[in-house]
C-alpha cells in the first residue's frame, strides 16, 4: 500500500508536487517578507505593521554558498542506513531579498555546485515511517 | 567619569574530558582567580555565573550553584544566558554593579561539562523551536554554519583549504605550552588536510571540539584595586550588541536571512558590530590592538574574524595569516592561547576566557606564549540567538 505523503512540518511549503513553494508572509506596510512565516508583527523596527498576509516565495533562486554532511546530523534528524551524505545550499531570492536553506535534491554533491548557480524549488522525501512519506522542500540545480 | 572596571584576579580549569560536573571546574577556576587577587571568597559582594544548559537545575541557577559551592556568604548573585556569548553576558553585569556603586568586587565564573559530538539540541517533540527544527527539517548542524561561511570565503576571496589549515597549524603552535589547553600537539598542515571531512570544505581538525572546562574573573571598582595593587589590567569596553534588521547574513540557527525587500542593509553588518562598539566606547581601534582572541569555531571563522574586528579589509585575512602577521612575533597575534582550535568549547566559560589570556598577556605572566610589550586586546564572540560579545582589555 502506498505510503502518505505528509509535510514534514505544517504550512511551510505548499504540496504541488509539480511547481511547490515555500510559504512566508509579506509585510503589507513596508514589503518585507517571512520565512518561516511571521504572523504577530513586523520586524521591521522602523514598521511595526501587523498587516501580514500568506505568500508564495519565489521558486528560484541563486547558490550564496553551500557545504554538506559527511556524517549523520543528530536527531531529531532522522538518518536514513546506511548513511548517505548530502549537500545544504543557502540560496538567494532575487524578489524577497533574503537567503533561504535548504537540502540539494537528488544527491548532488557540493562539487557539482557553485556560487551563482540557478537552483529550483521540488519536494522530496524527508524520511518515513510505516505509514507515512514526510515531504521537505529541497533545492535542485536547473540546468540538470 | 570613567567606564573602568580592574580585573584583579584569572582563573580557569584546565580543558578536556574529565566527565565530572561542572561545579567542579567552575569552583576550581574562581578558587584560583580569588587567590589570583589576593583577596578572600568573603570579600565577593557579587556573584555572575554564565549558564549552561545542560548541566539540568544547577546549571540554570550557575551563579548561586557556584556560590553554594564555594560557601555561603550572602553574597548577590546573577545568572546569565547568551548561549557562547554568556560569559561576557555575566562579566557586563558584573560590570554595571561595579560602575553603578552597588558593589565593589565581583566574581564571574563560567563553566561547563559538553557532551561529545555535535552540539545537539534539547529533546522531545517542539515543533515551535527554530534550535529543534534546523535540525529536524535540515540536519543543519553547527558546522553546516561554519561550512557556509568557509565556502562563501573561497567562492568571493578565492581563499583555499590550504589557508584555512594554516590557521589550525599556528593555534596549535600557540598553544602547544599552554596548562590550561586540551590539545597541546604540534601539526602539519598535511596532517590537518588528511583528516576527515565533516562539511565541506571542513575538515575535522579544523571544526571546534566541545569541551569541559571552566574560567573566573575578579573584577572590582578602580579604587578597591589601587589598594590591593599598582597597575592593574582594566577592562576598557564590553560589547553585547544584537543585529540590525535587516540581518542579511545567515546565522544559526534561523532557515533564512531577514529580508532586505523592506529596508536598507544597515552599513555595518552584524558581526562588525560587535567589536565596533566596544573600540568605540573604549576610545580605541583596532590598530591599538596588541593581540585578539577571536572565535575559532572553525579555522576559517577565524579569518572571518580578522576582517570583522578591523585587523584588515574584507578579502585580506589569508594575506594577514600566510604573512604571520596573526602569529606570535607578529604584527596582531590572534588567538595566542591556541584559541578553541586547542581549548574545544565550554560554552558558559568561553568568554571569560578569552579575558584570562588577554590579562596574562598584558601582565606579562603568559610564559613561552608571551607577546612582548602587549598593552591592550580584544575578545570577539558570538552567542547563537543573536548574541553579540566583545570585552577590550587594556593596561
Amino acid at each position: 500500500m502506498a505510503k502518505t505523503k505528509t509535510p514534514a512540518v505544517e504550512g511551510w511549503f505548499t504540496l504541488d508536487e509539480a511547481g511547490p513553494a515555500l510559504l512566508g508572509t509579506r509585510c503589507g506596510g513596508c514589503g518585507t517578507y517571512f520565512f518561516p512565516k511571521e504572523t504577530v508583527v513586523c520586524r521591521n523596527p522602523r514598521c511595526f505593521s501587523t498587516e501580514l498576509s500568506e505568500v508564495e516565495l519565489s521558486r528560484r533562486g541563486r547558490v550564496w554558498s553551500f557545504t554538506n554532511n559527511c556524517y549523520p546530523p543528530p536527531a531529531p534528524y532522522v538518518s536514513p542506513d546506511p548513511f548517505e551524505p548530502y549537500a545544504i545550499a543557502a540560496v538567494e531570492l532575487e524578489l524577497e531579498k533574503m537567503v533561504v536553506l535548504g537540502q540539494v535534491a537528488d544527491g548532488i554533491p557540493v562539487e557539482g555546485l557553485e556560487a551563482g548557480l540557478e537552483v529550483e524549488l521540488v519536494l522530496d522525501t524527508l524520511f518515513e515511517d510505516d505509514e507515512n512519506e514526510y515531504l521537505i522542500w529541497k533545492w535542485r540545480p536547473t540546468a540538470v | 567619569m570613567s567606564n573602568e572596571v580592574a580585573i584583579l584576579g584569572v582563573g580557569m580549569h584546565p580543558y578536556g574530558k574529565w566527565g565530572r560536573s561542572f561545579v567542579e571546574y567552575g569552583v576550581k577556576a574562581a578558587q584560583d582567580a580569588i587567590q589570583d587577587a589576593g583577596i578572600e571568597w568573603t570579600d565577593v559582594q557579587f556573584v555572575a555565573g554564565g549558564e549552561t544548559m545542560r548541566n539540568g537545575y544547577p546549571g540554570y541557577v550557575a551563579a548561586a550553584t557556584f556560590a553554594q559551592a564555594l560557601g555561603w556568604t550572602g553574597a548577590q548573585v546573577t545568572s546569565t544566558y547568551g548561549a557562547c556569548a554568556s560569559g561576557s553576558q555575566a562579566i557586563n553585569v558584573a560590570r554595571a554593579q561595579i560602575l553603578s556603586g552597588m558593589c565593589e568586587v565581583a566574581l564571574v565564573v563560567g563553566a561547563d561539562a559538553a557532551p561529545k559530538g555535535f552540539f545537539a539540541p534539547q529533546g522531545g517533540e517542539r515543533g515551535d523551536d527554530p534550535d529543534w527544527l534546523r535540525f529536524r527539517l535540515l540536519g543543519a548542524t553547527n558546522p553546516i554554519y561554519f561550512g557556509l561561511y568557509a565556502r562563501r570565503r573561497m567562492e568571493l576571496y578565492g581563499s583555499t583549504e590550504e589557508d584555512f589549515a594554516r590557521v589550525k597549524v599556528k593555534n596549535a603552535r600557540h598553544g602547544l605550552t599552554n596548562e590550561y589547553a586540551r590539545y597541546r600537539k604540534a601539526f602539519t598542515l598535511e596532517d590537518v588536510l588528511a583528516s576527515p571531512m565533516v562539511s565541506d570544505p571542513l575538515r575535522l581538525m579544523q571544526i571546534c571540539a566541545t569541551s569541559d572546562g571552566g574560567a573566573a574573573l575578579v573584577l572590582c571598582s578602580m579604587e578597591y584595586a589601587r589598594k590591593q595593587t599598582t597597575n592593574p589590567v582594566t577592562i576598557a569596553a564590553v560589547s553585547t550588541v544584537t543585529p540590525q534588521f535587516p540581518q542579511s547574513v545567515i546565522e544559526m540557527p534561523n532557515f533564512a536571512t531577514d529580508s532586505a525587500a523592506g529596508a536598507e542593509i544597515p552599513d555595518t553588518p552584524f558581526k562588525d558590530s560587535i567589536t565596533k562598539q566596544a573600540y568605540e566606547e573604549a576610545g580605541l581601534g583596532p590598530e591599538d590592538m596588541s593581540l585578539a582572541e577571536v572565535y575559532d569555531l572553525s579555522s576559517a571563522l577565524e579569518l572571518d574574524w580578522y576582517e570583522n574586528i578591523g585587523l584588515c579589509k574584507p578579502g585580506e585575512a589569508e594575506r594577514l595569516l600566510n604573512d604571520g602577521d596573526t602569529t606570535i612575533g607578529g604584527r596582531v597575534p590572534v588567538n595566542s592561547s591556541g584559541g578553541l582550535s586547542c581549548f574545544g568549547e565550554a560554552v558558559p566559560a568561553q568568554a571569560i576566557a578569552q579575558v584570562c589570556e588577554l590579562t596574562w598577556q598584558l601582565r606579562g605572566q603568559a610564559g613561552e606564549r608571551q607577546i612582548e610589550g602587549a598593552r591592550a586586546g580584544v575578545t570577539a564572540n558570538q552567542g547563537l540567538f543573536g548574541h553579540g560579545s566583545s570585552v577590550i582589555v587594556k593596561r
